[in-house]
């Protein structure tokens, strides 16, 4: 099984070998829908055989050797409870964004399709690895193909979108690189023997602590690079250019996979490694979430470019995913978790489904369309269902996620203010305003311009493509356990150590050493005030 | 499985079974939607038997009978928080889930004739079942969260519904205003859910109501309140009524069966299913039925000024809902759930009544229209009709029979529903708690029954009596009567089956002073106090049977009085002159009605329009211009830095991506080798 795993990471690396071999148009996109199939099948055992009561174990572990004695630094490959569904959910998305540019991309396919089979694999990289040197290779690796695929294959404005998504994620991941290393050495210190290591089990386990000092510099700049990658407000101006000039394939890849290294890496890496300060700092990072939930949804309301506003209402979506996470309690982390997914089905399938009437039309302007629901039935039911689910009706998958986030932060003792959900929640109600008024523009009242009179309905690939989503969308719906169970064990386990490490920290903290901010921070000042009397 | 299992997953799965069959053959093959009698007959079916298997459990059930939990699969399961997909049958669900599949049924069967012509006659049907499906979850649902899905669930539906005709963007409009304003009202379900789930640890109904003591004081007031906020969206009351009246956009079975007959009394279902939590927050109470008699009669008033037929039977049925509230505000539960059945016969009636009346005016239009006449004219206007009652016989008559039902006066449906909604608020202006003001309440009620007969008779008489008047105001429609006709009997004979209900009806719920005067003991011949009394937490009724005869007198007085006041009026089918002398004698009032107190020009000038300018206007402008030029000049800056470094810096974003694949490349392969 270990070998599976590799397999199936290196499997679209086989793919874009076969494409530079035979430089085939036709062969190309066939190599890329086997390549990205078995792909996905062969991840299928890792699913099935997947032991979830010890969800909290890494399994399908590949330990290479340490680069140099001293430094622990190694290729470690597993999957457990908290990357299990996103590595899925990745291999899933594979052949679908294949057959999405079966037809629409016909410039330099070779060059294309090579770049999605790495992205590929750079993105089940980033889930499956435990050694946070590979973690960031792969991190890293996951930016230049998406870089090409904005840049050469995007719209009009694409080099500036390209551009500052680059540069913006690349900013913001230079400074974790240092936060990185500095971890690196620090935690190589702890070990016998050691220099350096960056083995996620030892960082995480409670056999590591790092001081509060270094703690607040440490996440702060993880969790910069992780915020810009999500987006959170207000580190999101790179995703509207970026999702508006990617081509359909590049914005599906990036709203259902890339956005989510941002919140896993978030859970996996800053909750963790840094519990104290992901604890101090939660209440200022879920206000930003909070107000990302209702600025995202207010400024995706007035967009007249239907991309763009899908793009806002991830920013919103995300804000949902964030504030869970940092209600660090076991439902609103399960609740961020689950909506990760559900936002790469629902968005990937909004994504997909505009890509698909700009095939037909070239447009994305709202004002260009208005009507159409009659031309094309079937499209307009895959469009309803897709909306439904991303304003999170009960019953399909979108529930599911806000309910267990706003119900777990609701009891969550970190964000004790009711406020955090009541104005969260507010964003479910502008959710159905921005994503109705936009299908009732669209879709609906009399057909605007006589030119969409002719418009197709959906083919059985674009049918077929779709399909997927909406099974996925319906049974995360109705029967979320069937996939939460996953991760439930390890997220109990991870939520009570972290906390166990945490409150050690905190106590056995030296406050004459510590500076005066994070005393306060912190709250140790308690404990010199009871020395001081000492004396 | 056992019986029970098998039967509860029958009733709720046919109607899904219906929406999937009708819904995907419909959508993928031309020649099923063409065959609309095998349509017809799944979706009715598909409502029929669970009637059936409901009538059975009914048959089957006593009044001390313990309740029948069905649990089908867990639903949610993560940490502490736990909710299945699980059914309650007990008194009061089972009530409800006869009026759905009841009255449901009827109105599938009165759509068969009503919807023939349209050609979206497949998805009609699969929306209506899907419908039923999500309205039986919300009234069987033994926890509060499946309860929301079938909440969100027939909003969802009426959507649909509302928008069904999509072409024309009014209709569409309509629809995405009501799923709005509902919105509205589940964000503040879903705070008291996680309310509830923060004190209970639980969202079941049992447990809920068997640990209300956990709750605090203060958090019982804002469940229960938020849970009312809920209930206002969805029942449309004060101040988030304004979606209904829209909402007559739909079909007008649709607002037969969802937006008169079942799904807005779900608020009325939710809080009697919760009655032991309201009844500790006397200030929920009596802001409940503040709102419920505010809302009545203004939404009383409203009605009688207007001229499109279903217009005035929405406002009526925002009234009739308010009656509702009053009852619940009031401690009447039982009054409430009356109530509600029989304004669903009546109601449910009243529509289809008015839809065999638009169905006959659209085929007069089209009728001239084939004479090679182009006239136009709104078929819904009742200033167009008058003098029905000789060309549809028997739409007249069951709509006359309506009338009088809700009119109140005796003995038909509506008169001992609402007689007892009124005795109880006089009942709780002695029940300790904002005693006069409940008084007041009660004056609220009668008035507001005055004003029912009279505009519901004005209705009527206007519609039936008289003389046809589309050929005097059109004079090219002359000889447009010939076209007249009454519906067909797969729509009459709903209409018989609902009139007959709404004739009996009320003897559900027959006062029991009427018998104890007379004997001199205590009487049981409630027949719905009976049925409810393990269920819901009703208020006891205080009053002397000398009180209580001499209310019963006044609102018979009260409504003969209204009935009277119409026949004077519009008796002879003088609508215009009448509303004429009506605007003369109440002038800026009456204004104020016609105008529907001007809300929803208060809600877009006062919310939505400055929300939506702000956005565009304030915050896209503010997003591309601070947020993201915050981060250009941050780049900007970095540039400039760069400039010093331009021999290291190519510019050429390309060249830094290829020197971190190779990076990456080499990485990766001193790792794995």
């Amino acid at each position: 099984m270990e070998l599976l795993l590799n397999l199936v990471i290196y499997l679209p690396l086989l793919g874009i070998a076969g494409i530079l071999a035979l430089r085939n148009d036709k062969a190309t996109k066939w190599i890329s829908l086997v390549a990205t199939s078995a792909t996905f099948l062969l991840s299928l055992p890792l699913l099935f055989s997947f032991d979830i009561a010890n969800s909290g174990a890494v399994q399908y572990l590949t330990e290479g050797s340490n680069i140099m004695t001293g430094l622990d630094i190694k290729y470690l490959i597993g999957l457990d409870g908290l990357s299990l569904l996103l590595f899925m959910l990745t291999t899933l998305m594979g052949p679908i964004v294949i057959l999405s540019s079966w037809d629409s991309i016909k410039k330099h396919l070779a060059g294309y399709y090579s770049m999605l089979l790495l992205l590929q694999t750079a993105s089940m990289g980033v889930f499956a690895s435990l050694d946070l040197i590979v973690f960031y290779v792969f991190f890293e690796l996951s930016l230049i193909p998406m870089y090409f695929l904005i840049g050469i294959w995007g719209g009009k404005n694409r080099i500036h979108a390209t551009v500052k998504f680059f540069v913006y994620t690349l900013v913001g991941s230079l400074i974790m690189l240092v936060g990185l290393i500095y971890t690196g050495y620090d935690a190589g210190a702890a070990i016998e023997g050691y220099k350096f290591t960056t083995d996620w089990r030892f960082l995480s386990g409670d056999g590591y602590h790092i001081g509060l000092v270094e703690q607040t510099y440490l996440f702060l700049s993880f969790a910069l690079a992780f915020c810009i990658k999500v987006p959170l407000f207000p580190f999101h101006t790179w995703l509207p250019y970026a999702h508006t000039e990617a081509p359909t394939a590049g914005s599906v890849v990036l709203a259902a996979i890339m956005l989510k290294m941002g919140t896993y890496g978030l859970l996996r890496i800053c909750l963790p490694l840094f519990p104290n300060a992901f604890v101090e700092f939660a209440p200022y990072l879920a206000t930003l979430a909070v107000i990302g939930i209702i600025y995202g949804a207010l400024v995706a309301m007035v967009q007249k470019d239907v991309k763009k506003l899908v793009a806002y209402s991830s920013v919103s979506h995300l804000g949902f995913v964030v504030l869970g996470l940092f209600a660090f309690n076991t439902i609103a982390v399960q609740g961020a978790l689950i909506q990760m997914i559900n936002h790469g089905l629902s968005t990937g399938a909004l994504f997909l489904i505009v890509g698909m009437i700009y095939d037909r039309t070239h447009t994305r302007e709202i004002e260009d369309y208005g009507g159409i629901a009659k031309v094309v039935p079937v499209f307009a039911v895959m469009f309803m269902i897709a909306t439904l689910a991303s304003i999170g009706l009960p019953g399909l998958n979108g529930f599911i996620g806000e309910f267990l986030i706003l119900n777990g932060t609701f009891s969550s003792e970190v964000l004790p203010q009711n406020a955090f959900v009541v104005f969260a929640a507010l964003g479910v109600i502008l959710a159905a305003v921005y994503m109705l008024w936009m299908y009732q523009r669209v879709m609906f009242g009399p057909i605007k311009h006589e030119k969409n009179k002719k418009l197709v309905d959906l083919n059985a690939r674009e049918i077929g493509l779709l399909v997927p989503l909406v099974i996925f969308m319906v049974w995360i719906g109705i029967r979320p356990t069937d996939f939460t169970q996953y991760s439930e064990v390890q997220v109990q386990e991870l939520l009570e150590s972290s906390n166990e490490k945490r409150v050690a920290i905190q106590q056995s903290a030296d406050s004459e050493k510590l500076p005066q901010w994070a005393s306060n921070l912190y709250d140790v000042t308690d404990e010199l005030a009871s020395k001081m009397e000492n004396q | 499985m056992d019986s029970a299992t098998t039967l509860t997953s029958l009733i709720i799965a046919l109607p899904l079974l219906g929406f999937l069959v009708n819904g995907l053959l419909g959508l993928s093959s031309k020649s099923f939607r063409q065959r609309k009698a095998l349509i017809g007959t799944i979706a009715n079916l598909t409502v029929f038997i669970p009637f059936a298997i409901a009538v059975y459990f009914f048959i089957n059930m006593g009044q001390d009978s313990a309740p029948i939990f069905v649990e089908l699969f867990t639903w949610i399961e993560v940490g502490s928080f736990s909710v299945d997909i699980a059914y309650q049958l007990d008194q009061l669900s089972i009530l409800m889930t006869l009026v759905v599949t009841g009255v449901g049924f009827l109105i599938h069967m009165y759509s068969v004739g009503y919807m023939w012509e349209d050609e979206g006659y497949w998805k009609f049907f699969a929306y209506l079942n899907l419908f039923i499906f999500a309205m039986l979850n919300l009234v069987m649902a033994d926890n509060l969260l499946l309860l929301f899905l079938g909440w969100e669930g027939v909003g969802l539906c009426s959507y649909l519904l509302i928008g069904f005709w999509y072409t024309d963007m009014a209709n569409s409009a309509a629809g995405s205003k009501a799923f709005w304003y509902n919105r509205v009202g589940d964000f503040a379900f879903l705070v008291a859910m996680f309310l509830t789930f923060q004190h209970v640890g639980s969202l079941d109904f049992d447990i809920i109501l068997s640990s209300l003591e956990a709750i605090p004081a203060d958090d019982k007031f804002w469940i229960a309140f938020l849970m009312f906020i809920g209930a206002t969206g969805k029942s449309a009351q004060i101040p988030l009524f304004v979606w209904l009246p829209d909402a007559m956009a739909g079909p007008t079975s649709v607002s037969a069966l969802i937006h008169a007959a079942t799904m807005v009394t779900s608020g009325i279902y939710l809080i009697s299913r919760m009655s032991a939590m309201f009844v500790m927050s006397p200030e929920v109470m009596m802001i409940i039925a503040v709102i419920g008699a505010l809302t009545a009669i203004v939404a009383a008033t409203i009605a009688l000024t207007q001229n499109d037929i279903k217009r005035v039977l929405a406002y009526s049925t925002v009234s009739q809902l308010g009656y509702m509230f009053l009852a619940l505000g009031s401690g009447a539960f039982t009054a409430a759930m009356f109530h509600v059945v029989t304004h669903a016969f009546f109601k449910a009636l009243l529509f289809l009544g008015s839809g065999s009346v638009i169905h006959a005016m659209e085929h007069v239009e089209h009728g001239l229209h084939e004479e090679g006449k182009d006239v136009h004219f709104d078929p819904q206007d009742m200033r167009f009709m008058g003098g029905l009652k000789e060309y549809m016989p028997s739409t007249y008559k069951t709509f006359l029979i309506a009338t009088i039902a809700i009119a109140g006066i005796p003995p038909l449906a509506g008169f001992f529903s609402k007689d007892e909604i009124l005795a109880f608020t006089f009942n709780a202006g002695f029940a300790g708690f904002a005693e006069p003001l409940y008084m007041v309440l009660w004056g609220v009620g009668i008035v507001t029954a005055f004003l029912t007969a009279f505009y519901m008779f004005r209705l009527t008489f206007g519609t039936f009596n008289g003389e046809f008047k589309l050929p005097e105001k059109i004079s090219e429609a002359a000889g447009a009567e010939k076209h007249l006709h009454e519906s067909p009997k797969s729509m009459t004979i709903p209409l018989w089956t609902l009139g007959g209900l709404s004739v009996v009806g009320g003897f559900l719920g027959v006062p029991n002073f009427l018998l104890s005067t007379f004997t001199h003991q205590e009487e049981h011949i409630n027949l719905l106090h009976n049925w409810l009394y393990n269920v819901t937490a009703d208020y006891e009724l205080g009053l002397s049977h000398s009180v209580e005869w001499i209310l019963m007198t006044v609102s018979i007085f009260v409504a003969v009085g209204g009935v009277y006041t119409a026949y004077r009026m519009y008796g002879s089918g003088a609508t215009e002159e009448s509303d004429a002398k009506l605007a003369d004698r109440f002038g800026v009032f009456y204004e104020t009605w016609k105008e529907k107190y001007s809300l929803d020009e208060f809600y877009e000038g006062l919310v939505v329009h400055p929300i939506v300018r702000w956005s565009d206007k304030g915050l896209a402008k503010f997003d591309m211009k601070i947020v993201d030029g915050v981060v250009n000049t941050v780049g900007g800056v970095v540039r400039l830095f760069g400039s010093v470094f331009r021999y290291v810096q190519t510019g050429v974003t390309s060249s830094y991506a290829l020197a971190l694949v190779l990076g990456v490349i080499l990485v990766l392969s001193m790792l794995i080798l």
